[in-house]
């Protein structure tokens, strides 16, 4: 009985998620814009979930991982390589032009490979000054990325890459309109489809994740390293995957984020981004998928609606309230009124809860007035 | 050679001012242990303040110093009340709930401080007032103006108060004993409360006469200049030995002599490849080195792993 009912539920949900972008196109593209861009901001806090919820490393540089896969998609899939080394243009006249799953498997990979660059170095780093040091490593990236065109150039400084071709997919383009059975898909709905595909695939990879012999041998260590260490879970291996692991979605959603916006700049990279995202998955519940997913769709989608009304507040405040700042006025206080009302996030996970009531009659635990442990 | 003294003059004056932003951090954490985030937004807000007392009163003729004094004193009496309603209203709730909430609602702060700020004083950069002598003062080849030569005394004066402040005084044990262990320190009639509060007062007003200092000598201000230093300050504090007085001062000046020359030297040294521009790395690069070979910091106690 319990089950049909849920099935019933998936159902309608799936039904609705594929018709929300035809419907949401009828206002023009900037809603559909809005909830493609929320879609990739979930891919992003899954990602840094890992390895903040599960494994309890506070990764502020998580941005760093999205500007890699940014820019290794924008670096093969625009002419900006071919421009500037002749031997290049050489060996691809035409341009490479990665299909779908090449692209995907390159940045996951290359970010990757970065996360575990990073993880190396600050494994026997605990807390904040893990923080701060995987911040200085966002940092990092985003000065190389603002001043590779010198003597070589490859990122293009500030200026950014622009001309970056869509996806395509066994010769589908993504950025094309298209009508199925006389329905009118426009470029970005096919997009939305393709970032929730992404989404559900890291969805069901979480889950598989949290439930496996890994996932609980990170919550081991989130709870107690040395405890983890004694059970004979190999930290540091457990450490360096939850990094490698977590970038991975990072690059994967960058190069999404390239091939929907056609360009990339390091301004699109700053540690407001990773600041916001660390705050998604706080604010939604750390560790606890459903509350990351609406912790993301919250912060990056509803600001956005705000700036249809922001119009008049603009005229009414003589320009000091346009939209960007309003914008960005909500997130503050979103992220401090949140955090006052629910400190372990809008929707946290069940079993983390020590407050759970107990049953009438029950003894409480043993060790339950000594709270010293702090 | 010149190029070099020069060079450790910038870097002393830049180290001073991180030294007093650091402290700031380095007193809340080993207190609370919590990443003030809006640290920085307080040096910011100081900065504007005097901007806004400097320019106010331009009309009336007071000389520089005076009118340094006046906006100095208007800038740590809002920077204090600010750092004392933001530990009041962002931090206090949650002295109790998971270790990320306090540190989201300081970075949320920090966000909504640079905000007010934009809205308050408009976005736009706005130029600081030439307030002491500009004439340069020659040392051995280098040049140094008063008003950096002012950065240098009053920093020396400041850190020897606070030292003396947190070592030889009656609050100065309170404050050392709370670090410790704050459940201890009630039962010997310390008020953690009253003593957290004095902390975030302290930080807050070494960080108002901080963001003077960087208004005077960098002759601008904007809503986003907190930003930066207080990221470096918080560095330099990490690289210290967070929690650790001498350990901030001590990083704030090194993290200002390794910017400074590295900037001088980078472009020569990699014959013109590696430009100033990556200055803001080496702040980042000079902390992982650190932190690898000594996790703690440098002055950092070795503390004994604790999950």
């Amino acid at each position: 009985m319990h089950n049909k009912s849920k099935l019933i539920t998936f159902l309608i949900a799936g039904v609705l998620l594929l018709v929300l972008p035809l419907f949401a196109q009828s206002f023009g593209n900037g809603p559909v814009r809005i909830i493609d861009l929320a879609l990739l901001y979930v891919l992003l806090a899954l990602g840094l979930n890992i390895v903040v919820g599960y494994a309890g490393l506070l990764d502020l540089g998580y941005v760093a991982f999205y500007a890699v896969g940014a820019y290794l998609f924008a670096l093969l899939n625009s002419p900006h390589l071919a421009e500037n080394f002749e031997h290049i243009a050489a060996a691809f006249p035409n341009g490479l032009h990665l299909p779908l799953l090449l692209a995907i498997a390159l940045a996951a990979l290359l970010a990757g490979l970065f996360g575990v660059l990073l993880g190396a170095p600050t494994l026997k780093l605990r807390g904040d000054y893990l923080a701060i040091v995987t911040l200085g490593f966002g940092e990092i990236i985003r000065v190389f990325l603002n001043n590779m065109e010198y003597p070589l150039n490859i990122t293009n400084g500030p200026r950014g890459i622009g001309q970056i071709d869509g996806v395509h997919f066994l010769g589908f383009q993504f950025s094309q309109n298209h009508t199925f059975f006389g329905i009118e898909v426009n470029s970005v709905s096919m997009y939305y489809y393709l970032f929730l595909a992404l989404v559900i695939a890291s969805v069901v990879i979480c889950y598989r994740l949290e439930n496996s012999r890994i996932g609980r041998a990170w919550m081991a260590i989130r709870e107690d390293e040395i405890a983890a260490k004694a059970m004979g879970i190999n930290t540091r291996n457990m450490k360096l995957l939850a990094f490698g692991m977590g970038a991975t979605f990072g690059g994967v959603a960058g190069s999404m984020f390239g091939a929907f916006q056609g360009f990339v700049s390091p301004e699109s990279f700053s540690l407001q981004e990773s600041v916001m995202i660390v705050a998604m998955v706080v604010l939604g519940g750390i560790g606890h998928i459903p509350g990351v997913i609406l912790g993301a769709l919250l912060l990056a989608a509803l600001p956005e609606v705000l700036r249809y009304v922001a119009g008049p507040l603009q005229e009414m405040t003589d320009g000091r309230l346009d939209a960007a700042i309003l914008r960005q006025l909500l997130i503050a206080l979103a992220m401090i009124v949140i955090m006052l009302m629910r400190p372990r996030g809008l929707w946290p996970s069940p079993e983390h809860g020590k407050s759970r009531p107990l049953p009438p009659g029950a003894q409480p635990p043993a060790n339950a007035g000594s709270a010293i442990n702090a | 050679m010149e190029i070099l003294f020069q060079q450790i003059i910038n870097g002393l004056v830049l180290g001073s001012m991180y030294a007093l932003v650091a402290l700031g951090y380095t007193m809340v954490y080993g207190i609370i242990n919590l990443i003030n985030f809006a640290h920085g937004e307080v040096l910011m807000a100081g900065a504007l303040v005097s901007w806004t007392v400097v320019t106010a009163l331009a009309g009336l003729g007071l000389p520089g110093w005076l009118l340094m004094i006046i906006a100095l004193a208007c800038a740590i009496v809002v920077c204090t009340l600010l750092n004392f309603a933001i530990e009041k209203i962002a931090y206090r709730p949650l002295r109790n709930a998971p270790r990320l909430a306090p540190l989201i609602t300081a970075m949320g702060m920090s966000l909504l401080l640079q905000t007010l700020a934009m809205i308050i004083w408009k976005p736009n950069p706005k130029p600081f007032p030439q307030l002491l002598p500009t004439d340069p003062i020659q040392i051995g080849g280098a040049v140094i103006t008063v008003t950096q030569v002012l950065i240098l005394v009053t920093t020396v004066v400041i850190l020897g108060g606070l030292l003396f402040l947190v070592n030889h005084t009656k609050m100065g044990r309170a404050m050392r004993a709370t670090a410790e262990n704050p459940r201890v320190a009630a039962l010997m009639g310390v008020k953690p409360d009253a003593v957290i509060s004095l902390t975030f007062i302290i930080g807050a007003a070494l960080a108002a006469v901080a963001g003077l200092m960087w208004a005077a000598n960098y002759g601008t201000v904007q809503h986003s200049m907190g930003f930066m230093p207080g990221l470096k300050a918080f560095t330099a504090a990490v690289l210290g030995g967070i929690g650790n007085l001498a350990g901030a001062m001590v990083g704030g000046v090194l993290l200002g002599l390794i910017e400074a020359i590295g900037a001088g030297y980078l472009g020569d040294l990699t014959g013109g490849v590696l430009g100033s521009h990556y200055a803001d790395i080496f702040a980042f690069i000079a902390l992982i080195l650190v932190l690898t070979l000594r996790p703690s910091g440098l002055l950092g106690e070795r503390v004994a792993d604790r999950a």
